[in-house]
């Protein structure tokens, strides 16, 4: 089975990658049942979801896996057919079995050990729900097919009687059939949804054109259905015709064509039947066989499905939305192409430019054209790696069940946002960061139940972790209502590790901001779930080595939100090119809000070496970038300076002196690591039209760096600025 | 080249730098590329030229003169750039020329005395003559930090 060049690899792991997608399915549906919801389709979704694995896995011998899932689906039947109400201690214990299933199938996936004593265990508690001990029947996995088990949902009371009758129709329309306004479409999706049906339509009587009476009826349908119903449920569906055409239903294996073939007509009908025209409307029927139209085939295909969906589960949900799964490797490759265009884009338009052409000439005209399609498919690009962070939020929802049940707290997850779409990269690295952030919250930030409700909240914390778009960057809150940041004890902690001297004065976000530091951990006592050396240290360098910040808000008694802002893509920019002392320099477009000249009276100085520039009434503080990086050692704030006013997401503002704007344009960004001895502030690099390389400015960062430096204490901000 | 066989040969390439020769070995050499003008990092170390771009690539570039505590020297056009690749990494080291590719076997590298006042003697893996030039043998792990350096 585990054979490189078994074709049955790729379906083994076309079916790990179906069951990543159910086990999706499984949690969202666990969750809104935990939610409280009440529609039987929800429970239905569950139960599909436990079956596929289940299905699939029989078909690729894993029994330990078809065990586990036969045993859940047991008890979710009981769920589904009404006769188990689950209640709170119930769902948790579905979830684990969901959590344990996703292990089960990783570790087949990977042929890792199984985990079979929590297996075990999980089932003696889900059978325990069943109420009757031992009453699990064990499947044996050799005789398993999916077909075999109870799964028509909208026909229970069939659930016995698997065997399915082969019936063909021949439905003859009359005349009078279209006269009384009668649809045979209409006839034949009713009758398709009741099966597996195989519709033909038998032009044979079709005359030629000179013959053809118009208002005459020529053609009939053979329709060979394979269902459950009865003939009477058949003659039903023609009750509302009945004599307005001729009917024959005739039971029986009839073998004129293979009669498993799905829904849809096949793709090579015999000779006399030219087209797949299955529902073509009558009117059609006179102008000969040519213009039949094949679009009504669709909706009764997918009438078929939609009823019968529910046969393997897997029907159904692959209906609902057309995807095509495409191997990560090739979007790669077509995004750093996209990449190269846009910097090849660059060029051309540079040395355009240098040529000095007219903008009016055609071949500005042509680039002009040419940049916005480079825009488009940068666009579209993006998009595909666009993912929501729902998978994340939904790994992160299992790591609050374990870690609470670690510490024995009573813990809510609420997540907000979770359609959030962000870089497929940004999610996956986000991983390890968020796990450890939600275990922080649930360990540190959360108090205990006593003393929740000595402080008069509910006896259960919530974590509440949030994702949303803001001004062009993708803000992940994880936010718990506990005690908030206990900060004399923060600051005693950095005293006693050395980490700052004893007399120093903190405001209260410089104390926060210690978490971050390096070997910092306020578990007095070190549990079992986080303080094992790594921090909020490790963290923090994970979120900005994405382009990323991180920043801390705690309220005393009611809680601590962690606020990581990210950017959307790590592969391109809008930014606006300046120059600052002979260096090219791009900024984040969206952080600029105006551009202004300094007038004679605009800057003010606050103290020596601090000053603000008024705008438009306030006050904003004036750095010169120039100086800030270093490339200059003397202010330059005069006359006539150009000034760009920036607006953080923390909502403040500030001024940069530049010496002068080039251009606004998108550029590639290419990242840079510790060994570029990256300073605070810069996020990374571009290549320009000419070649050369443009540092790509993080405002925020540069400005927070500056606040250190400007700060009361020296030996502190040393320390920050040597951790980034 | 190989006339004793017991001993593996070693091929260097060996190049100026402030008018001192050095060499490298040539396996850890990816390329040599002209210079071209550095994009300064801020705040880097001095012995930081800043980064160019190798074909789409952002390549870190250090003086390796001042990185070796020699006097640095003016840039001009015959100076060039030599790619290494260190832990995976990329970096250039700025030289002033580069001069040969010598093939020399193991027993031909004498360990350097003992001098522990020279600050830069931890970079000189081992020293070696040709061609009665004393040659250094730079240890390219100490010339280029690695991130747990920096941290440190």
């Amino acid at each position: 089975m585990s054979d490189q060049n078994d074709p049955m690899a790729e379906i083994r792991a076309s079916f790990f990658i179906e069951c990543e997608e159910l086990l999706e399915a499984l949690q969202d549906g666990l969750q809104e049942l935990d939610d409280g919801s009440e529609d039987p389709e929800t429970i239905n979704v569950v139960f599909r979801a436990v079956h596929s694995i289940k299905g699939g896995a029989g078909a690729f011998g894993l029994e330990t896996l078809v065990r586990f899932a036969h045993r859940y689906e047991t008890v979710l039947d009981e769920v589904r057919n009404g006769s188990l109400h689950p209640d709170s201690e119930a769902m948790k214990l579905f979830f684990l079995a969901a959590d344990q299933l996703s292990d089960l199938v990783r570790a087949s996936r990977d042929d890792t050990p199984l985990p079979e004593e929590t297996s075990e265990e999980l089932l003696g508690r889900l059978d325990a729900l069943l109420g009757d001990e031992g009453g699990s029947e064990e499947v044996e996995p050799a005789d398993f097919t999916p077909m075999g088990l109870s799964l028509s949902l909208d026909l229970p009371d069939l659930d016995a009687g698997p065997a399915l009758n082969r019936i063909t129709v021949r439905f003859k329309p009359e005349q009078e059939l279209f006269a009384t306004g009668n649809e045979p479409q209409m006839l034949l999706r009713n009758l398709a949804a009741l099966g597996e049906a195989k519709i033909r339509c038998d032009m044979s009587d079709l005359p030629l054109l000179p013959d053809l009476a118009p208002e005459t009826p020529y053609l009939q349908w053979i329709v060979e259905l394979e269902t459950e119903a009865s003939e009477p449920e058949i003659r039903d569906i023609f009750e509302f015709v009945d004599g307005l055409c001729e009917i024959e239903i005739s039971g029986g294996e009839e073998d004129s064509a293979p009669l498993a073939e799905s829904a849809p007509p096949p793709p090579a009908p015999p000779p006399e039947v030219p087209k797949p025209a299955a529902v073509s409307p009558p009117v059609a029927a006179p102008t000969g066989s040519a213009p039949v139209a094949s679009p009504p085939a669709a909706p009764a295909a997918a009438a078929v499905a939609d009823k019968d969906g529910e046969g393997d589960g897997r029907k159904g949900a692959t209906a609902a939305k057309s995807v095509v799964r495409v191997d990560l490797e090739r979007i790669e490759r077509l995004v750093n192409l996209v990449g190269e265009l846009v910097i090849n884009q660059a060029m051309l338009s540079q040395s355009l430019d240098e040529a000095g052409l007219s903008p009016h000439s055609d071949a500005m005209n042509g680039l002009e054209e040419f940049q916005r399609l480079t825009r488009d498919i940068q666009d579209s690009v993006m998009m595909i790696r666009a993912q929501p962070v729902k998978s994340l939020f939904q790994r992160m929802s299992r790591i609050v069940r374990e870690s609470s049940a670690a510490v024995e707290k009573d813990v809510r997850l609420v997540t907000e946002g979770e359609a959030t779409e962000v870089d497929k990269t940004v999610i996956e690295r986000l991983s390890d960061p968020l796990t450890h952030m939600i275990r922080n919250a649930v360990d540190h930030g959360l108090e205990t139940a006593e003393k929740r409700l000595a402080a008069g909240k509910s006896k259960a914390g919530t974590v509440t972790l949030t994702a949303a778009h803001r001004s062009g960057r993708v803000i992940i809150e994880v936010a718990d209502d506990g005690a908030g940041i206990n900060r004399p004890r923060v600051q005693e902690i950095a005293v006693n590790k050395g980490l700052i001297s004893p007399d120093v004065q903190l405001s209260d976000s410089e104390i926060d901001n210690l978490l971050f530091l390096p070997g910092f951990s306020t578990a007095s006592k070190v549990s079992n779930l986080s303080g094992r050396g790594v921090g909020m240290d490790v963290v923090k360098t994970a979120i900005q080595s994405l382009g990323g910040r991180i920043s801390i808000n705690s309220e005393p008694g009611k809680g601590t939100t962690f606020s990581i802002s990210l950017p959307l893509t790590l592969a391109v920019l809008d930014g606006m090119v300046v120059n600052v002392a002979g260096e090219t320099l791009v900024l984040p477009l969206n952080v600029v809000v105006e551009t202004l000249s300094l007038g004679p009276d605009d800057v003010q100085m606050l103290r020596p070496g601090a000053y603000v520039v008024r705008v438009r009434g306030g006050f904003v503080p004036l750095y010169d970038l120039g100086v800030m990086l270093g490339y200059r050692s003397s202010r330059k704030t005069g006359e006539g300076s150009i000034v760009l006013l920036i607006s953080l997401e923390d909502g403040s503002r500030a001024a940069l002196v530049i010496d002068g704007i080039q251009d606004q344009r998108q550029v590639v960004i290419k990242g840079l690591d510790d060994s570029f001895y990256r300073a605070p502030g810069i996020a990374a690099a571009t290549i320009l039209g000419d070649g050369q390389i443009a540092l790509i400015l993080d405002p925020a960062d540069i400005i927070a760096g500056m606040g250190h430096i400007r700060g009361s204490d020296f030996m502190f901000s040393e320390r920050m600025t040597a951790n980034e | 080249m190989s006339e004793h066989g017991q001993t593996s040969d070693l091929e260097l390439l060996t190049f100026r730098v402030a008018d001192q020769e050095y060499s490298l070995d040539i396996m850890s050499v990816r390329e040599i590329r002209g210079w071209t003008r550095t994009t300064p990092m801020p705040h880097a170390p001095d012995y930081m030229r800043g980064v160019i771009n190798l074909r789409g690539t952002v390549l870190p570039v250090m003086d390796l003169a001042r990185r070796l505590n020699l006097p640095s020297q003016e840039t001009n056009d015959r100076n060039v750039i030599i790619v290494v690749k260190m832990n995976g990494t990329l970096t250039g080291l700025l030289v002033d020329a580069v001069s040969d590719i010598v093939a020399i076997t193991e027993d031909d590298l004498q360990i350097p005395p003992d001098i522990s006042s020279d600050p830069q003697l931890s970079v000189v893996r081992a020293l070696t003559v040709i061609d009665d030039r004393m040659i250094r043998v730079l240890d390219l792990a100490a010339v280029v930090p690695s991130r747990s350096d920096e941290a440190a």
